[in-house]
């Protein structure tokens, strides 16, 4: 048993940091914010190009570095620390994840290699409106026709929709519920029929697009794999995906308490520095406690992840980790938001500090592939023997 | 990062665990799940026999180095260990102050003399120890110790006076380490020995104090001269403020997994009860058996990371420095959460005047895994102040 970075993941990690501290500072930030896109291209160009960084766990095979899950969370957790404006998360997290565990050899040929090749960016559409998560939460509607198939519907919050090169689309098959019927395809995103929104955002570093579907038809080359019982699948990378989002989390919990600290240690009221009162010290700890178990939380669920990833022996622990994972890491990532706020007094309830871009990061966080509540009644379902 | 065990290790839990199975019966049966914190009254007698089967065994003292009569064993051996011991449902040792805190601090400081004479006392599970720090006056503020030990140069010996209280197992132990204040002049953290003082003397009076569960394990221990020889004196006169820390250090040790081991059990226990009575149909238990078993997980993935990582060479790291907090939070939550699973029934205890039933005693005494041991309050300075550099409290003077 070793729990413990290898020293090329400590390597790895401080060079992000490193790296994240050039090109993601609040200047940048703040200016991506501006975009329309929500980022700088040149700087997606650049990480895609010469970082390589969607390649982390990309197999050789398809022109990836073939490192794990717990490299890919590493980079990830830089990037939430850092606010990172670019559609990494949605085109590694979710359109290279389905890539690998949905797509079909021809897709998978294709499409990694532009991941690789271009920065082709991905993004996933799933969930219709409304307040469902898992994939109860699809309702685009699919029919099977003589050439191929034909969508119909809405999908409210897909990340990175408007900017997204190719979508990987769930639906279902017209009248089924929950698990049953659920087909993933994947299209070029300016594909006829394909309506894109770009939707105006409270948390202004991540974008969401809402995508219409009117007969939008596709074929065989567009189709996934095991269509119309592709639930499982679909499960599946939204438990990669709910990683990845608790170790940007993790980097928010952990980023927040540091400026958190740095400020109470300044600011000084009653003639002495604020962190010597017990209220605010006692905060902290707390603080403490919640980053360094949202670390222990994420990571062990990126070694699952990695053992899901290569039909490990601890593979069948993927959901329970994931929603382990996320269940803690949304709590931590916005009560530690949320207290920084606090502790910063007035000056946190500014636009020039950075503490309330952080409250936004952690409370979008929150909502999506399930909020806090909808993972605890996943694991209870896993606690009481109840899943199917 | 790699989880789980190598064959070796997972061959060596089947040893433990075979071996476990073949004793933890016939007189044994019984006092399996019994004792420890809250239950530590029971079957004392019977668990004296069983901490010496256990030496008989060769099972205490694992983590010892060989030359000071332990087994030497790594660190996921040790963890193995107390997982399997958990598992079993072996009960609360008896003998945990003196395997865990005493043998550890004598192997790191204490003289020759003092490995031979009393740590083979504890690998035999003869010798019972007790841990008198607090006072009436000490408690979160140890280092205000009033206890006086004065040096009689004729006899070289000590004589201790002073009045220590919440002495877990006092009524039941041969030895306890005291610490009491060398020089009288002195205040605060200098000035103090760290004493191992016979209990079996005239000038020791013990009396316990009944509980919120209406039992006894704490106690007040009034020393009035008692005696000490100079050799039971660890270390020099004025270094036992150094001692009696480095001695709290063991307390966050490989023990950790074991005892998540028991809390797993106990949560088992919740679930159960919630099946039986139908509680699994309310939302909100739900929600609070799905946190407990996240608690627990994260518990579980926190240790690991503070065995794996930087716990070797001594230091403590930040998984480690919120070990305490975090469990007992953890632990008291899920005392709370078997009553309000349990519901009206929670109130039923088990046998006139006042049995309680094991949840009913899981309620009440989590109540204290905030308290002893450093309360939460002093584990949260004691993070901001060394883990977060927030500035010190500051002390009043006069
Ligand atoms: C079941 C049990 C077993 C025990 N066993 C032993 C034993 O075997 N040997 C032994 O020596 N001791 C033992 N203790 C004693 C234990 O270590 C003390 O109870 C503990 O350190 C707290 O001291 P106190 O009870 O005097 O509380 P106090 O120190 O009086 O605390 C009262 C309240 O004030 C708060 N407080 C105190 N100082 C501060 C501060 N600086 N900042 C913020 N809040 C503060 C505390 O958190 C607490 O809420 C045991 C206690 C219990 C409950």
């Amino acid at each position: 048993m070793d729990f413990s970075f290898s020293e090329n993941q400590q390597i790895i990690a401080e060079s992000a940091a490193d790296y994240l501290a050039k090109v993601s500072g609040t200047a940048a930030v703040r200016a991506a914010m501006e975009t329309p896109g929500g980022f700088d291209v040149a700087t997606w160009q650049d990480i895609s190009s010469e970082m390589c960084w969607q390649l982390t766990h990309i197999p050789e095979a398809h022109d990836g570095l073939g490192l794990g899950y717990v490299e890919l969370c590493i980079l990830l957790e830089q990037m939430g620390r850092n606010l990172l404006c670019a559609p990494f998360f949605s085109t590694v997290c979710l359109g290279v994840n389905a890539l690998l565990l949905a797509g079909t050899d021809e897709q998978k040929h294709h499409l990694l290699k532009a991941v690789a090749q271009d920065g082709t960016r991905l993004a996933m559409a799933c969930a219709g409106p409304g307040r469902h998560w898992g994939n109860e939460a699809v309702t685009v509607e699919y029919e099977t026709t003589s050439s191929g198939v034909l969508l119909n519907g809405v999908y409210a919050h897909v990340i990175d929709g408007q900017t997204a090169d190719y979508i990987v689309l769930a639906a279902r098959r017209a009248g089924t519920r929950g698990n049953q019927g659920i087909g993933l395809f994947v299209v070029a995103a300016d594909h006829a029929g394909i309506q894109r929104e770009a939707l105006p955002c409270m948390d202004q570093t991540r974008r969401q697009a809402r995508i219409s579907c009117t007969n939008l038809e596709l074929d065989a080359e567009a189709t996934m794999r095991n269509v119309g019982h592709a639930g499982p699948l679909l499960e599946q990378v939204l438990s990669l995906a709910s990683i990845g989002m608790a170790a940007e989390q993790l980097g928010v919990a952990e980023k927040v308490l540091e400026l958190t600290v740095d400020y109470i240690k300044e600011r000084k009221q009653f003639g002495r520095p604020v962190g010597s009162f017990q209220a605010l010290k006692h905060k902290a700890a707390d603080m403490l406690l919640q980053a360094e178990s949202a670390r222990s939380a994420v990571y062990y669920a990126a070694c699952i992840a990695d053992e899901a990833l290569r039909s490990g022996p601890l593979a069948s622990e993927l959901h329970e980790s994931a929603s382990i994972a996320r269940a803690y890491c949304s709590d931590a990532a916005f009560v530690n938001a949320a207290e920084a706020l606090q502790m910063h007094g007035g000056a946190g309830f500014t636009w020039d500090f950075d503490v309330h871009l952080y409250l936004k990061r952690a409370k979008a966080s929150q909502h999506y592939f399930g909020d806090g509540a909808w993972h605890r009644e996943r694991i209870a379902r896993i606690l009481l023997g109840e899943t199917a | 990062m790699k989880l789980g065990f190598t064959s070796t290790d997972e061959a060596f839990r089947d040893e433990i665990a075979g071996w476990l199975a073949e004793h933890l019966l016939g007189e044994f049966e019984h006092i399996r799940y019994r004792g420890g914190p809250g239950d530590e009254h029971a079957y004392f007698r019977e668990r004296r026999a069983w901490e010496q089967a256990m030496a008989a065994g060769g099972w205490i003292g694992v983590g010892w180095p060989e030359d000071m009569g332990g087994r030497g064993y790594s660190l996921e051996q040790q963890v193995i260990f107390h997982e399997e011991y958990a598992r079993a449902g072996g009960p609360g040792r008896v003998g945990h102050i003196g395997e865990g805190l005493v043998g550890p601090i004598l192997i790191t400081h204490g003289s020759r003399w003092q490995q031979q004479r009393f740590l083979p006392g504890i690998l035999s599970g003869e010798e019972l120890w007790c841990q008198g720090y607090s006072e009436p006056g000490a408690g979160s503020d140890l280092s205000n110790i009033s206890t006086r030990a004065v040096y009689d140069a004729g006899k070289d010996n000590w004589s201790i006076t002073g009045h220590k209280t919440w002495t877990s197992l006092a009524h039941e132990a041969e030895w306890c380490f005291v610490l009491a204040r060398t020089d009288p002049a002195s205040r605060g953290r200098h000035g103090l020995g760290f004493f191992l003082v016979e209990m079996q003397q005239r000038a020791i009076t013990v009396r316990p104090i009944m509980q919120l569960t209406g039992t006894s394990e704490f106690n007040e221990v009034f020393l009035d001269q008692a005696i000490c020889a100079s050799e039971q004196l660890v270390g020099e006169p004025g270094q036992g403020w150094e001692i009696a820390m480095a001695l709290l250090g063991f307390e966050r040790g490989v023990s950790t997994l074991g005892q998540q081991m028991m809390f797993q059990n106990q949560l088992n226990q919740i679930i159960t009860v919630a099946r039986r009575n139908g509680a699994t149909a309310d939302s909100q238990i739900r929600q609070r058996l799905a946190q407990a078993h996240i608690g627990l997980k994260i518990m579980r993935y926190n240790a690991m990371r503070t065995l794996s990582g930087n716990m070797v060479d001594g230091s403590l790291n930040r998984a480690a420095m919120i070990s305490k907090l975090y469990w007992s939070i953890w632990h008291r939550e899920l005392g709370n959460l078997a009553m309000d699973v349990l519901g009206p029934e929670a109130e039923v205890a088990a046998a006139q005047p006042y049995e309680l039933t094991p949840l009913q005693s899981l309620f009440l005494f989590t109540r204290a895994d905030t308290i002893y041991g450093g309360t939460n309050q002093i584990q949260r300075n004691i993070i901001a102040e060394r883990s977060l550099g927030l500035p010190r409290e500051p002390r009043m003077t006069g």
